[in-house]
């Protein structure tokens, strides 16, 4: 029996068990430490991705934008946001990597409509990137959203805010790919005055087919890409003078 | 201008058998103005009560020095306001409390100024023009003491626009000695057009036409003659389309022919169609108060030729009949005709009578070149009748075709086709049914059909639809409406027919539907169509979605972000349509302009280092307890929404000037901003308002605008 063959009967036992992740269209990372613990070895494109702050505070609210902004701004196509509030800063998603001339803003009235419209933009086939923000999106309907996005290049990215009444938005079962939680972390200390790089709290939260992780990255630079912190001397001695000093001679 | 040779051109005119009417319109509303403030027949009623009044305040005492109390005749007391004033003078009182008095009782725009009360303190109004309103300073825009504001003064109409050139400059040459104004008259009006590299009067109110200022007059002359002019811009093209609009008005009213001549006129072949507007003198006096309604005084003719309609409705004045033509002016009759004034009105040529009305015209009603009138100035012909009464070939051989031909068609013997104006048919189609349909599927099926038909009439029109009504008519007469919208032209069967069937639920067929009927209610240029072909794999067009997604939740709802240069953040971006063009305009420099010389990069709007938060507060919220030091410091401590954040590090100050060009109120503030971090890592974009030198720059109190991530 000839290789061909045998590899031909592998693709076609892996499609009937269903482990063929590998192989799809994904949006890599670019960062090793992140793909690499990643079951899919970056965000599936054709699937949905659900990303939550990890607080109801507006930095981390802010953080986890961003961090949907990068992705958008990787993928490939245009951009369908889909916003209950226009409250999004196009200046500053822009300094994410997203330009403002592939996303398009659609105004929802309530969350069910917010569904709607994701679903009609995965449907399109012509997007590269569906965002929607939500409070609450029941099982049901990120199956159907998931389902929508199967089979096309489209990436499905899910904002669930905090509701008022406080819990954790990620504790909803959800047919997303993967879960993440996002949000601010001090930034990386500078030898001199200012505000360094603004660093993340990236945690994926669940994923399909792959274990849970927590780590801390940089933010978004322009181009959209995290970045893996360089190591640093412990931030806490930094602020001292004779240690800044030591650093900027390292450096 | 023989008989016969009339009779003969009636009878060839006969087969097309055409009577021309033309209107000519020009603003009217200045001239109602100007009626109205020679009106003065209860000046001397006024003025006996008010010269009583003077004598008893002089009897009493009089301080006022130069013997002038303040004058019986002045200007304020002429208003309109006399009979308040009177009724007032009736209550016996003492001398100048009873004055004061009648001046509190006034409206505040109406009080008399002091100088005209005989005080000298107040300095007198400046005799230039009045200036513009110093935006740096935010003062009160000057205005000399007597003037109005605008806003204030007595019920003024400003002119739509101004028409015609011509008929200003006949009201100019019979018009009398510059009439006073009145302190709450409005300044005259006159709209400029720049003339090469000059600025000339396109059109002047009657106002402005007293003080002789006539249309091609330098605006810096006119300004000289009359300080307070008020000059606006003319608009030339808006006139045109405004004419075009009224053209194609009358085309669907009065006559299936109907064209614009010129830049202020419209001929109407009015042939066959008279008498359905009870004759021509009627249907004249109707256009006329059509017209007038609409702010418009026309003069109408009615001829057997355009020529001769043109040159009788322009230069022939409603008066200088000799009884043998029907002249409309007949203000004793229709006193309450809306705008009909002495002056204005219809002439009437009776069938072949218009070579007689065209004789003592000037040769400018021919339509001639102004070359041409001049040499015919010069050799002694001044009227129509003499020029047709002179020997056709020397004519021909010294001034071309053009002149014969000219006066040929004002006489009728040789034709002069018109262009008529034809009014935009509304694209629709209709499906009417035998037995009402009431099921979806019926209804689906129906439609496309319906909509094949309408994609071969938009097919025919070229054009493309932008919006789609649905109108089902039910059999208990309640018709059922659904509209879609396109973001872009489209003559798609299959997209719109996708569009609308998503929402036939809304249709409430009730008993049934007995009519269907596809109506495009606007529609957009789109030439022939290439056809779909997928030889590569490319991005797919996001107008279907774009469709999919407004007709779900609206226009309004749906949009893109364009960058603007401000920068203040809220202003440093504008909403767009969803297909708006994604490339920034890019105008074309002319080769001197200074901004040439930068051979620069085109820089993006928004710069990709400056922070800028990635939501953005609604308005900024005022934060408590801000702990910082002057002038350039970022915060150490602030509180917002009852927490208190340590500040760790900061960035900044980015100043962010106002911009005096959008309001004057912000020609002085500044917003300092800073990136700041908390304890907890929380990065929050903060500004002070005030450079914390300067006290007129803002008050040092801290907002937060917005969150880093």
């Amino acid at each position: 029996m000839s290789s061909a063959t045998i590899a031909e009967l592998r693709e076609s036992l892996r499609a009937i068990q269903g482990d063929g992740l590998k192989r799809r269209p994904v949006l890599p990372f670019g960062v090793a430490a992140l793909d690499g613990r990643i079951a899919s070895g970056g965000l599936r494109l054709d699937s949905l991705h659900e990303v939550a702050a990890a607080s109801p505070d507006p930095s981390d609210d802010a953080a986890a934008t961003l961090f949907m902004a990068g992705a958008a701004a990787r993928a490939w196509g245009p951009v369908l946001w889909v916003v209950r509030r226009r409250d999004l800063f196009a200046p500053g998603l822009y300094q994410a990597g997203l330009d403002p001339d592939r996303v398009l803003y659609a105004e929802a009235a309530d969350d069910a409509e917010v569904l709607a419209l994701m679903e009609e933009g995965l449907r399109h086939r012509g997007l590269g990137a569906v965002i929607g923000e939500v409070k609450r999106a029941a099982m049901p309907n990120t199956r159907r959203l998931q389902l929508a996005a199967e089979g096309g290049k489209t990436i499905a990215l899910l904002l669930k805010r905090h509701a008022r009444e406080g819990g954790n938005p990620l504790h909803v079962p959800s047919a997303a790919i993967t879960r993440w939680r996002i949000g601010s972390a001090p930034s990386e200390p500078l030898p001199v005055e200012g505000v360094g790089r603004a660093c993340w709290h990236v945690a994926l939260v669940r994923q399909r087919g792959g274990e849970p992780f927590e780590t801390i990255m940089e933010a978004c630079d322009e181009t959209g890409r995290l970045a893996l912190p360089a190591r640093l001397a412990d931030r806490t001695a930094a602020a001292d003078g004779a240690d800044r000093y030591s650093y900027v001679e390292a450096a | 201008m023989e008989r016969t040779d009339i009779a003969t051109s009636r009878q060839l005119e006969g087969e097309v058998a055409r009577r021309n009417s033309e209107a000519i319109s020009h603003s009217d509303k200045p001239g109602r103005r100007s009626e109205a403030s020679s009106d003065d027949s209860g000046l001397a009623r006024v003025a006996a009560p008010l010269a009583n009044a003077a004598a008893a305040e002089h009897a009493i005492a009089c301080s006022v020095p130069r013997g002038g109390g303040w004058r019986p005749g002045a200007k304020w007391a002429r208003e309109d306001t006399s009979a308040r004033v009177s009724e007032h003078l009736d209550t016996p009182r003492h001398g100048k409390a009873k004055v004061a008095a009648q001046i509190a009782a006034l409206p505040a725009h109406q009080r008399p100024p002091l100088r005209e009360l005989g005080r000298r303190s107040e300095a007198a109004a400046s005799p230039f023009r009045a200036m513009p309103p110093d935006e740096a300073t935010g003062g009160q825009p000057f205005r000399p003491p007597g003037a109005l504001p605008k806003s204030l003064g007595p019920s003024q109409s400003v002119p739509p626009r101004k028409r015609e050139p011509r008929a200003t400059r006949d009201s100019a040459r019979d018009s009398g000695p510059p009439p006073a104004r009145g302190n709450g008259a409005p300044p005259p009006l006159v709209t400029s057009l720049k003339h090469g590299s000059r600025l000339v009067i396109a059109a002047a109110c009657p106002a402005a036409r007293a003080f002789g200022l006539t249309p091609g007059m330098a605006i810096t002359q006119a300004r000289a003659l009359v300080p307070d002019l008020d000059i606006r811009d003319a608009d030339p093209a808006g006139d045109a389309a405004d004419l075009l609009r009224l053209a194609t008005t009358a085309a669907r009213r009065w006559t299936p022919l109907a064209a614009v001549s010129g830049a202020d006129g419209l001929l109407l072949d009015i042939t066959g169609t008279a008498h359905l507007f009870g004759g021509e003198a009627k249907m004249a006096r109707r256009i006329v108060r059509l017209l007038a309604r609409l702010g418009y005084t026309a003069r109408v003719a009615v001829a057997d030729t355009p020529g001769a309609a043109w040159a009788t409705a322009r230069f022939r004045r409603p008066g200088e009949g000799r009884g043998r033509y029907a002249w409309g002016n007949r203000p004793a009759q229709h006193p309450s005709g809306p705008g009909l004034r002495r002056g204005d009105g219809f002439v009437i040529v009776p069938p072949a009578e218009h070579p007689a009305a065209l004789a003592p015209l000037p040769l400018a009603a021919l339509r001639l070149d102004p070359a041409a009138i001049d040499a015919l100035v010069h050799l002694g012909v001044e009227t129509v009748g003499q020029l047709a009464a002179m020997p056709r070939a020397p004519l021909a051989r010294r001034f071309g075709d053009a002149l014969i031909t000219r006066l040929d068609q004002a006489h009728g013997r040789v034709a002069e086709p018109l262009d008529p104006v034809i009014p935009p048919e509304p694209i629709a189609v209709v499906q009417r049914f035998a037995e009402p349909i009431a099921t979806a599927e019926a209804i689906e099926h129906w439609l496309g059909k319906l909509m094949l038909h309408l994609v071969t009439a938009l097919t025919q029109a070229g054009k493309g639809a932008r919006m789609i009504e649905l109108v089902a008519d039910r059999i208990d007469g309640v018709p059922q409406h659904l509209r879609i919208g396109l973001a872009r032209p489209s003559r798609d069967a299959a997209h719109m027919l996708r569009l609308i069937t998503r929402r036939i639920e809304e249709i409430a067929p009730g008993y049934g539907i007995d009519t269907l009927a596809l109506h495009v209610r606007r529609a957009d240029p789109l030439g022939a169509q290439p056809f779909e072909e997928r030889l590569e794999e490319r991005a797919a067009d996001i107008a279907p979605l774009v469709d999919a997604l407004a007709n779900r939740i609206g226009d309004a709802r749906l949009w893109r972000i364009q960058p603007v240069e401000s920068d203040v953040p809220e202003r440093s971006l504008a909403s767009a349509p969803p297909l708006a063009d994604a490339a920034r305009p890019t105008a074309r420099l002319k080769s001197d302009d200074v901004r040439q010389l930068d051979r620069g990069v085109d820089l993006h709007p928004w710069h990709p280092r400056w922070p800028r938060p990635a939501r953005l507060l609604r308005r900024p919220e005022l934060l408590d307890h801000v702990i910082a030091e002057l002038p350039d410091q970022p915060p150490r401590r602030f509180t917002w929404r009852g927490e208190t954040h340590r500040i760790v590090c900061a960035d900044g100050p980015e100043r962010i000037l106002g911009e005096w060009w959008q309001r004057t109120a912000e020609a002085q503030s500044v917003r300092d901003y800073f990136r700041v971090e908390d304890e907890a890592g929380h990065r929050f974009w903060l500004f002070r308002r005030g450079d914390g030198e300067r006290p007129e720059t803002g008050d040092l109190a801290w907002f937060i605008h917005g969150a880093f991530g």
